[in-house]
């Protein structure tokens, strides 16, 4: 039962997928600029993540090596096409801000590496779960991003204006920077800093040591 | 079955059973869902059109408006086919002959896909192509609201280059065809905050009211850079510009100039009101 506790509330703190393993930065800066833009392509990943997790992990002891990679795609992708179709009958606004990101998730790092590192060893249920978990951490740091963004940068979350702004009479003035891509860089690098402040375990060991001055060496 | 002796999932008969089998099965999911979802998408697509067209008549009001208000609403629109070759508003006939001609049908008629077909467009000159489309439709399709002393609203479809890619949206105006009601983007992918401005509902509420043409009979219609001086003799022609948004205000002001200009349905407008 803690196993599977473990695998799915490692991935939001203890193992993020943005936090520690750095995978799906691009989606995160896109869709970020809006909660209830990004709160369905959370939805959208986490659905694809742990479906492509169970349904590689049902048919893995058949899937050949030589073809793995291919095999995986093809079912992430068909699951990606299916997210898409739905959300366009069923969200068609929120689809249409979406919809090439949704597209997108199929090249993302994230249901790829877990359909690679988790799903091709573990049975159904637990793949299903890391899969879900590791959605949720995902979903966990795009939503704080998300929330920063459009509050500073709109005054309002999930479209409801906090701030009033200036241009509609109030006194908030926006920072248009919070609405551009590389603010999204600026509060995930801090989000990343924070988390492995407080967990300190995560933060890697430096590859190499500046070595000491050797200038004088060459004489 | 993997756990029987003998079984090689590496082997080139196992490689070929995986390959088709998962093709097979996925191929099946994905054109089951998108037969099975095809109307609901078709339709999203065509309601969301008509609450555009009634979002620039100044129909449409944000959470008052459901969803079968809109379909009655848009009802009342008439749409007409213009040839911008011609500047002529074809009559039903005409419309008959040229479907046949083409064989196109014009009531599921994209008008985005028509101007990158060779067929149905062509190509504009660098004078003509201000809003920076490229090519034009022979065709353009416009609403009419009728009420009983005749026209009452004109939507023209506008589209032009911004800052990021090409806004599409509707331009709606008043019986004389010359006063603004109303305009509205439904697609862009401006900048949000920023050029994605344009959907914010005070910004083109600075629009209804204003005035095309100039007394000389040339386009007038500016979206200028900062705000409209009100003392301004232009001021009834001009709009101000999107903060931190220039390109975006530039393009907005090259597509409206372009749809009531002389190579879009501006040539059209004086025999509507006329």
């Amino acid at each position: 039962m803690s196993n599977v506790k473990e695998i799915l509330l490692n991935p939001i703190f203890n193992n993020n997928p943005i936090g520690l393993q750095i995978l799906g930065i691009c989606s995160a800066l896109a869709v970020t600029t809006q909660m209830s833009v990004a709160a369905v392509m959370c939805i959208a990943l986490t659905v694809v993540c742990a479906f492509s997790n169970f349904f590689i992990s049902l048919i893995r002891a058949r899937i050949p090596s030589s073809i793995r990679i291919i095999v995986q795609m093809t079912i992430i992708a068909s699951l990606v096409i299916v997210v898409d179709q739905i959300l366009g009958a069923v969200a068609y606004d929120i689809s249409k801000q979406l919809t090439v990101f949704v597209g997108l998730i199929i090249t993302n790092c994230i249901v790829m590496g877990r359909a690679e590192a988790f799903a091709m060893q573990n049975p159904p249920g637990l793949s299903f779960l890391d899969g879900l978990g590791n959605g949720l951490g995902y979903s966990a740091v795009l939503m704080s991003v998300a929330a920063i963004r459009e509050f500073f940068g709109s005054g309002s979350l999930f479209g409801i204006q906090v701030m009033p702004l200036v241009t509609e009479g109030g006194w908030y003035t926006p920072m248009g920077l919070m609405l551009l891509a590389p603010s999204a860089f600026f509060i995930i690098g801090l989000l990343i800093w924070a988390l492995r402040a407080w967990k300190k375990d995560q933060v890697e060991a430096p590859e190499y040591q500046i070595g000491q001055h050797t200038a004088m060496s060459h004489s | 079955m993997s756990d029987s002796p003998g079984f090689n999932k590496d082997s080139i008969q196992n490689v070929i059973v995986i390959a088709l089998v998962v093709c097979l099965f996925c191929a099946i999911v994905v054109a089951g869902s998108a037969v099975a979802l095809k109307e609901r998408r078709i339709e999203n697509k065509a309601l969301d059109k008509s609450k555009n067209v009634l979002i620039a008549a100044g129909l449409f009001e944000e959470g008052v408006t459901r969803v079968d208000d809109i379909n009655t609403l848009f009802a009342r629109f008439e749409p007409r086919i213009v040839d911008l070759r011609t500047k002529q508003l074809l009559t039903p006939t005409e419309v008959e002959a040229v479907e046949q001609e083409l064989e196109i049908s014009f009531t599921d008629y994209d008008q985005r896909k028509a101007a990158k077909d060779p067929a149905l467009s062509s190509a504009l000159n660098d004078l003509e192509d201000i809003a920076s489309i490229n090519r034009r439709e022979h065709f353009s399709m416009i609403y009419l609201l009728r009420s009983e002393s005749g026209i009452d609203r004109i939507v023209l479809p506008v589209h032009g280059y911004g800052l990021w890619s090409t806004l599409y949206g509707f331009l709606a105006l008043e019986a004389d065809g010359n006063t603004v009601s109303g305009i509205t983007f439904y697609e862009h992918t401006e900048t949000a905050g920023l050029g994605g401005e344009v959907d914010n509902p005070a910004w083109k509420a600075k629009w209804p009211g204003k005035q095309i043409y100039a007394s000389n009979g040339g386009v007038a219609m500016r979206v200028i850079k900062g705000a409209v001086d009100p003392n301004a003799a232009e001021a009834i022609h001009q709009v101000d510009g999107l903060s931190g948004a220039t390109l975006t205000s530039k393009g907005v002001d090259h597509l409206s100039a372009y749809g009531v200009g002389d190579e879009g349905d501006g040539p059209l407008l004086g025999s509507l009101s006329g």
